[in-house]
């Protein structure tokens, strides 16, 4: 008996090969995958549509120097959750919205480009979020090298 | 949404009834809702910024403070994740604490939605009734943990409070009270005409919908979905516990209120279970102050839904990232679509029926013409009485009920 997570992840693997050493199954229910970012939509798509993670949980921000990293949590009706992983450069932290597969994902990617700058293609214009209207433009306060705005 | 016939109404972001800021532009024609914009972020207060400047411990009590309500859900959520990161092997007793904690403020919190909801249908002897209960459960909160909310009893690797053969017996004696009172709100909840015919209908989301907007917590298993993390993904102690998703195929605001009393039965179930299993031996194991490098996504079923949140450790004492999702905002685009076509006499209780809490999220409401200069704003109080008085209009008025309920109650 294969379990879940395994079965998951040979799914995968025979989908896209190039995943076969960005898999790691991190503990029962959990899997983290990471993808590159031009690699991203198909194995996004694949994870949401066939694979049935219908659930993302949210998307998650990183300053990791040079690049941007996102994480976007998806977990399934068995409560098995998919950690995957992209980088966007910082200098040009552009990813492709996902509130065609999920219309919740639309707060958390504001949530992105509030906090750490990401452009969002494709996400709808709307009000901002979190973040006052009157805030800088190129102030992002979850990124490192961040420490407050001047003159405040 | 910008047609000549139709109004524009803000609601918020200062609002009496909701208790925190949030704003709701609402596009009416006549009295349908046509759309609404939501603007969130008024109580943003940079937690996940902050927690990356403070220590491992620092963090417990800051995040605890995310939300008033559900502290303990955010505070478990986030020493979850950490103790997977450093491998801590937490004991049993602390798990069960834990537990009991969590269904104790699930507790308070659907009695306080209760008394919201009945208050924002004009019911209000539901509201002064079970707040009244509400305080059985406040007590023992605080008699276990110091506080009535902002418990600080987790800490990383356990608890910092044990629990007394006594208290056991003082929790066990309010389960018995608090039961007999919710079984009494399950009548008047299925059994009373009024509220039946005032929340059938409002703010409907089918299964559908509730899947394709990610909806979760009782919004969620109102509409059917069978969502809960305490069953799907347990944690604490829920693996070894025996208890039903309570789910309901109403889809609506009646719906919503039916899931909460009932889950409020499987609460007391799920304490009494954990006060007999409670297991032996200490509360806690020493935490080291350098978390390891690595990371994980942890959740928690809270009151209102899914918590979620995501450390990533660096190797020192102090969090890379700790990034925080309420399920507020998670419900967030569910309620845009609850009020769709509704009437605006209705978006009190479709608002309240999610049990926003929007300093987790962080959130707001207001009403103005677009083509005049003068705003029409409506006060919460006014847009309380107006809703209460349309509904009376159309015959659904809980004057004699609440006159009735207090007759019945009299000693």
């Amino acid at each position: 008996m294969v379990n879940p997570e395994e079965k998951i992840k040979e799914e995968l693997i025979s989908k896209f090969s190039f995943l076969e050493s960005a898999i790691n199954i991190v503990r029962p229910k959990r899997i983290s995958i990471e993808v590159a970012l031009d690699k991203f939509m198909p194995v996004f798509s694949f994870i949401a549509r066939d694979l049935k993670f219908m659930h993302l949980c949210t998307i998650t921000g990183l300053d990791e120097g040079e690049n941007m990293g996102f994480i976007y949590h998806l977990a399934d009706e068995y409560g098995s959750v998919i950690n995957l992983k992209t980088f966007a450069p910082k200098n040009n932290p552009t990813i492709q919205t996902v509130t065609g597969y999920f219309a919740g994902a639309e707060i958390y990617e504001r949530e992105l480009v509030d906090l750490f700058g990401a452009k969002v293609e494709g996400l709808p214009e709307g009000n901002r979020y979190p973040l006052t209207d009157d805030w800088p433009k190129d102030q992002f306060p979850l990124r490192k090298d961040w420490k407050g705005l001047k003159n405040a | 949404m910008h047609n000549s016939d139709e109004f524009r109404i803000p609601i918020g972001p200062q609002h009496p009834a909701l208790k925190e800021p949030e704003s709701f532009s609402v596009a009416l024609k006549g009295e349908k809702i046509m759309g609404v914009d939501i603007r969130l972020g008024y109580n943003h207060r940079g937690i996940e910024k902050a927690a990356e400047e403070r220590t491992y411990v620092q963090d417990i009590y800051l995040i605890e403070r995310v939300c008033g309500i559900c502290s303990h859900a955010h505070s478990t959520c986030f020493i979850q994740a950490v103790e997977e990161i450093a491998k801590l092997a937490v004991p049993k007793r602390a798990q069960y604490i834990r537990t009991l904690i969590a269904e104790l403020e699930r507790i308070h919190s659907h009695l306080l939605w209760l008394g919201v909801a009945g208050h924002e249908i004009g019911f209000d002897t539901l509201l002064m009734y079970s707040w009244r209960d509400r305080e059985v459960v406040m007590d023992i909160l605080a008699i276990l943990t110091g506080n009535r909310v902002n418990y600080g009893m987790n800490t990383i690797g356990g608890v910092r409070r044990d629990i007394s053969p006594d208290q056991v017996q003082q929790i066990l004696k309010a389960v018995d009270t608090l039961e007999e009172r919710t079984k009494y709100y399950i009548e008047v909840a299925t059994e009373e005409t009024t509220i039946i015919k005032r929340l059938s209908g409002v703010g409907v989301v089918s299964y559908d919908d509730a899947l394709r907007l990610d909806a979760v917590g009782p919004t969620a298993r109102a509409s059917g979905v069978r969502r809960d993390v305490r069953a799907d993904d347990p944690y604490a102690a829920y693996g070894e516990l025996d208890f039903n998703v309570i789910t309901d195929d109403h889809c609506d605001v009646y719906g919503r209120t039916v899931v909460r009393v009932k889950e409020l039965m499987e609460s007391y179930k799920i304490i009494r279970q954990v006060l007999k299993k409670l297991p032996d031996g200490p509360i806690s194991v020493r935490m080291p102050r350098i978390i390891p490098a690595g990371e994980a996504l942890s959740r928690y079923e809270a009151p209102r839904g899914e918590d979620v949140h995501y450390v990533q450790a660096n190797g020192t004492d102090k969090p890379a990232r700790v990034k925080i999702r309420a399920p507020t905002l998670a419900n967030v685009q569910v309620v845009k679509h609850m009020l769709k076509d509704r009437y605006l006499a209705d978006m009190p209780i479709v608002i309240a029926a999610i049990d926003p809490c929007f300093s987790c999220t962080d959130r707001l409401i207001a009403i103005k013409e677009p083509d005049s200069e003068s705003a029409n704003i409506f006060t919460w109080p006014a847009l309380h009485k107006y809703s209460i008085d349309w509904y009376k209009n159309k015959g659904i008025d809980f004057t004699q009920l609440n006159k009735k309920l207090e007759e019945r109650l009299k000693p």
